[in-house]
Parts: C-alpha cells; sequence; structure tokens
C-alpha cells in the first residue's frame, strides 16, 4: 500500500516537472516566433517605402540611373524571395541594404536633394527602419540561443527529444548600415 | 536573459517588506500610545496606506505625468524620437507601443511610467531632444524602457506609497503629541504608578519612531531605487549594444545646469538623473536616489561587451572590492558573452545637427500645442493660436494676405 502512494507520488511529480519543463519550451518557441514575425514586419516596410523614395529621388538623380535601377531590382528580388527560407532571403536582403546604402552616399552629394523636406523624412525612415531590422533581428537571435539552449540543458533536453522541439537557427543579415558604406570624395 | 533580470527581484522585494514591517511597527505604537491599543493604530495606518494606493493604482501615471506637464505626442509630431521609441522596444522584446510623452523644459530629462507593462509611458524634456544625438536618445529610450521591461515602476510606486504612508502617519502623529504637551500633558498625569512608566516607555519608543522611521524609509527607499538605476543602465547597454551611447549622454546630462521646473521630491526617483541640484550646479554626484552620475558614466565607458555580466565586472572595476556584483546572479549566468556594435555611422555627418534638432522639437512642440502653421510664399513660417479665430492673416515679413 505505502509502496503503491510513493511511486504514485512519484508519478505525480515527474508529470508536474514534465508539464513545467515542456510549457517553459512552448513559451521559448513563441517568443521565436513572434520576434521572427517582427522581422518580417520590419522587412515588408522597408520594402513599401523604397518606391516613394524612388519617386523622390529621381527628380533629383538624373544621372545615376544604374543606382536607382539597382536599389529597385534588389527591392523586387526580395519581394519575390519574401516566402522562401531564411538563407535565400537574407542574401536577397543583404543586397537590398547594400544597394540603398549605396543611394544614400551618392545622395550626400545633390544639396538640393539633402534639402528636400520629404526626402529627409524618407531618410529618417529608411535610417530607424535599418535600426529596427537589425534590432529585431537582434532580439530573435537571442531568443533563438535561449530557446536553443533550452532544448540542451538536461532535464528539459528530455523533454524536448519527446515532444519533438528542434533547435532554431539563427537569422544573419547585413544591413546596409553594417555593409560598408562606398566611400565617396569630394576633393 | 531578459525576464531574468526581471525576475529576480529577489532583493527589492526584502527591502520593501522591510518598509511594510516598518509601517506595521509604527501603527502598533502609535496605536499602543494614542489608544492604549495596537491594533487601533495598525487599522488607521492600513487605511491610510490603503487609500494612497488605490490613489496610485487608479491616477498615479496621469497624475505623474500631469504634474511634470507632460503633453503626449503622436508619430508625426515627432518622428525621430516615435522612431527611437519603437527600436528600443523590439529591442527589448516588450510587446505594447509605450505611450510618448514630451516636457516642455530646456532641462535634460526623462522618464517612464507604467505599473502594468502593457500601458506604460515615457516623457522626455524638450531639452533632451534638442542635446542629443541618435545614439544618446537611444542609450536614454532604453535606460526609461528597461525601467518598464524589468517592471521597475511598479516596484518603486509600491515603495513611494510606503515611504508616503510612514511620513504622513509620523508627521500627523508628532503633531498631535506635540499639542498634547503643550496643553498639559494629559495623558502622562493622569496615569498612575507602574503604568505612568509604561507609558513613558511607549512614549519614548513613539517619539524614537517619528524621527527615524521616515529616515529609515526614506533610507530603504534610495537603496531600492539606486539598485533599479544601476540594473536599468545595464539593461539599456545589453539593447543597444553600444554602453557609450547611454555614457555620452549622461554626461550632457550632468553637465546641464538647466533645472527641471516641474519635478518635485515624490517624482524624483523616476527621472534617469535626480532633477534636483543645487542652483547652477551640475547634476553629477549630488544625488542620493541615483548613483553618482560620474560613476554610471565610468562603469558603461569601462564595458568590454554588452551583456550583463561584462556590466557586473565593470562595476567591480570601477568599485575594487571584488566580490559583489550589483546584477543579479541569474542575469549573468544567462547571457553570454556580447560583443559590442560600433556607433551608428549616421552619427557623423548624415545626422540632423542641433540647430535642426531644435527646429525639429520646437515644431512637435508648436504641434502638441494645436498651433496651425501656415508657409507663407516668402518663405516665412506662421504659427497660429489654437485660439486664432479670423479666416485671413498678414504676413509679418513681406506683408501679403494669406487666406487661412
Amino acid at each position: 500500500m505505502l509502496a503503491a502512494y510513493i511511486i504514485g507520488g512519484i508519478v505525480v511529480i515527474l508529470a508536474v516537472i514534465f508539464v513545467a519543463l515542456y510549457n517553459a519550451l512552448v513559451k521559448l518557441r513563441n517568443q521565436v516566433k513572434n520576434a521572427w514575425a517582427q522581422i518580417d514586419v520590419q522587412l515588408k516596410r522597408r520594402h513599401d517605402l523604397i518606391p516613394n523614395l524612388m519617386e523622390t529621388v529621381k527628380g533629383y538623380m538624373k544621372h545615376e540611373r544604374e543606382t536607382l535601377e539597382a536599389v529597385t531590382k534588389a527591392r523586387n528580388l526580395a519581394q519575390q524571395v519574401a516566402s522562401s527560407g531564411a538563407g535565400v532571403r537574407s542574401r536577397a536582403e543583404s543586397e537590398l541594404g547594400a544597394a540603398l546604402g549605396k543611394l544614400i552616399a551618392v545622395a550626400e552629394s545633390y544639396p538640393d536633394l539633402k534639402a528636400n523636406q520629404n526626402f529627409l523624412a524618407l531618410q529618417e525612415e529608411l535610417t530607424s527602419t535599418e535600426n529596427k531590422i537589425s534590432f529585431s533581428r537582434q532580439y530573435y537571435n537571442d531568443s533563438v540561443l535561449r530557446y536553443n539552449n533550452q532544448t540542451m540543458v538536461f532535464p528539459s533536453s528530455l523533454v524536448a527529444g519527446m515532444a519533438g522541439f528542434k533547435a532554431d537557427d539563427f537569422f544573419e543579415i547585413t544591413v546596409a548600415a553594417e555593409k560598408e558604406t562606398p566611400k565617396v570624395s569630394f576633393t | 536573459m531578459w525576464e531574468q533580470i526581471g525576475s529576480n527581484q529577489r532583493k527589492s522585494v526584502i527591502l520593501v517588506v522591510a518598509m511594510a514591517l516598518l509601517l506595521v511597527v509604527i501603527g502598533y505604537v502609535l496605536g499602543l500610545y494614542f489608544f492604549g491599543n495596537g491594533m487601533g493604530g495598525l487599522i488607521i495606518a492600513l487605511v491610510v496606506w490603503a487609500i494612497l494606493n488605490l490613489v496610485g493604482y487608479f491616477q498615479g501615471d496621469s497624475i505623474l505625468l500631469g504634474m511634470a506637464k507632460a503633453k503626449k505626442i503622436s508619430r508625426d509630431d515627432h518622428p525621430r524620437l516615435y522612431n527611437v521609441v519603437e527600436e528600443m522596444k523590439i529591442a527589448s522584446g516588450l510587446e505594447k507601443m509605450p505611450d510618448i510623452y514630451i516636457i516642455d523644459d530646456q532641462a535634460l530629462n526623462a522618464f517612464a511610467t507604467g505599473r502594468d507593462i502593457n500601458k506604460a509611458a515615457v516623457a522626455v524634456t524638450s531639452g533632451l531632444l534638442e542635446k542629443l544625438n541618435r545614439d544618446e536618445l537611444q542609450g536614454v529610450i532604453g535606460h526609461e524602457l528597461a525601467h518598464i521591461k524589468n517592471r521597475d515602476v511598479l516596484l518603486m510606486t509600491m515603495c513611494s506609497i510606503l515611504l508616503g504612508t510612514i511620513v504622513i502617519l509620523s508627521w500627523y502623529a508628532s503633531r498631535v503629541m506635540f499639542f498634547n504637551a503643550m496643553v498639559g500633558g494629559r495623558r502622562t498625569s493622569s496615569s498612575q504608578g507602574g503604568g505612568g512608566a509604561a507609558q513613558l516607555i511607549i512614549l519614548a519608543v513613539a517619539l524614537l519612531l517619528m524621527i527615524l522611521a521616515p529616515i529609515a524609509a526614506q533610507l530603504i527607499y534610495f537603496a531600492v531605487s539606486r539598485k533599479r538605476e544601476y540594473l536599468a543602465d545595464a539593461s539599456s547597454a545589453l539593447y543597444t549594444r553600444y554602453p557609450d551611447g547611454l555614457a555620452s549622454a549622461l554626461e550632457k546630462l550632468g553637465a546641464s545646469t538647466c533645472q527641471l521646473k516641474s519635478a518635485n521630491k515624490a517624482t524624483a526617483p523616476m527621472y534617469i538623473v535626480n532633477p534636483f541640484r543645487k542652483k547652477g550646479m551640475a547634476a553629477s554626484d549630488l544625488s542620493s536616489t541615483h548613483p553618482p552620475i560620474s560613476e554610471r558614466i565610468r562603469i558603461l565607458r569601462a564595458m568590454g561587451g554588452a551583456s550583463p555580466s561584462e556590466y557586473d565586472r565593470a562595476y567591480q572595476q570601477i568599485h575594487q572590492k571584488g566580490g559583489r556584483g550589483i546584477i543579479p546572479g541569474s542575469a549573468i549566468s544567462a547571457a553570454g558573452a556580447i560583443s559590442l556594435r560600433a556607433a551608428s555611422p549616421a552619427a557623423g555627418k548624415k545626422e540632423p545637427g542641433e540647430m535642426q534638432r531644435k527646429r525639429e522639437t520646437s515644431d512637435a512642440l508648436w504641434k502638441v500645442n494645436k498651433y496651425r502653421t501656415i508657409d507663407c510664399e516668402c518663405g516665412t513660417r506662421l504659427r497660429l493660436p489654437p485660439g486664432f479665430r479670423g479666416n485671413r492673416v498678414r504676413c509679418p515679413h513681406c506683408g501679403r494676405t494669406i487666406s487661412v
């Protein structure tokens, strides 16, 4: 009788521990998902800003056809692969970031453009969107790190193995701010 | 690594419990003195505490923001500020965007409110917006959002309500005792023998408590507040990955000699740096609700990485006493090494200069105060007050008549 109680008690305790660890894993996985969604929102926002930017810049930068076209092309490509895997996407987004960085650097040599209120507002939005992309990536990677750690440390690694929690990938993307911006000198 | 920072609040909770005990003791002793019954005093103390709590719970934020004369802004009023707050919201993993307020004041300061993590607000002064560049602003906003994320606002509200109750009780009790003594010490003279001795002891204890309790409560309050400031600095460094931004912001804040007009003693611990200073003096190192600014700067500057453990190492290095750090243990073990980022490339030429920031900020203030803006053809910008009723206005510069 006593043995039955003890065994029953141990089973209950184990079940409680299992549920707690399982829930912790679910919570972390959801956090990773949310963080991923946040990156998505910001990348989409960058895509949406570009037509506006092109419209504003076009009139001033008549001699920069190539630069402008590169941005449009990179944007279209990035939009096309928006639903593919992280690897393909991050490459396309890096291209776009680099093209944008170049455009902004070239814009420095157009004083009229730099005085345009519309352009200034767009530039602020663009800078901030770049920052938001890198902050959301930072948060995503931190979340992934925590989730992955949780799937690997001892008691919860058992739960993760049984319930099929797999380690997630980190997201690497080079945004314009981090890519070396082309040096333009006016001497 | 994020929630752990917030959830490891054991030490702070112990301090709050100590304050609550202090309140219970003072209520009991005062009850013993005035009614000869400890419970009566205890009930009065709890009622005062409950009332303050209700006021604080339902009105706390609006009272605080109202007292600071803060005005709520939208995205269009000041896009840069809004964007920086949104960036930090993303970096900190907060789920909801906090409301943003501007205080029209040349002093450099900022604070956060909101017991509920989803109903929070940050307020910054217009002086801050004018003087800080983007990286610095990011550091300050990161610090404020860390207060929200770490639930510091809730903790500090609880603390300040306890402190307020203790101060109110001792103040009134001491007035009444003083009055009784003036009138003729009715109580002590009427009692006899052993009862008189007991009464005297209670009187002594009550007097002592009334003098010491508010001071003790204040000290506990300061201790809690300082601890949270260090933690918020560490979190800000973690969010921005750029402690130098906050450090150079703090340098500017510390060097400023403007005094915040709308701050008072009760709201002081909410700000990023203590708003009080002697007239014309810099803010550095005078504060007691906040750690010395110079020390906070030195810690941030000494950081070689962005993780809380790196902050802890820098703290110990500055204090050179080894062993005891300032950041809760679980926050340290959870986070690995995190590298710093470089200063944002926008910090140089592309960023709006101080003149432009001034214009941007005053534009925001005009908008918030519901002034209407009209650009005359000669390039003059006219501002019409919200009470303006006419439908035509003359440009004071070129003399054209503009229809509104």
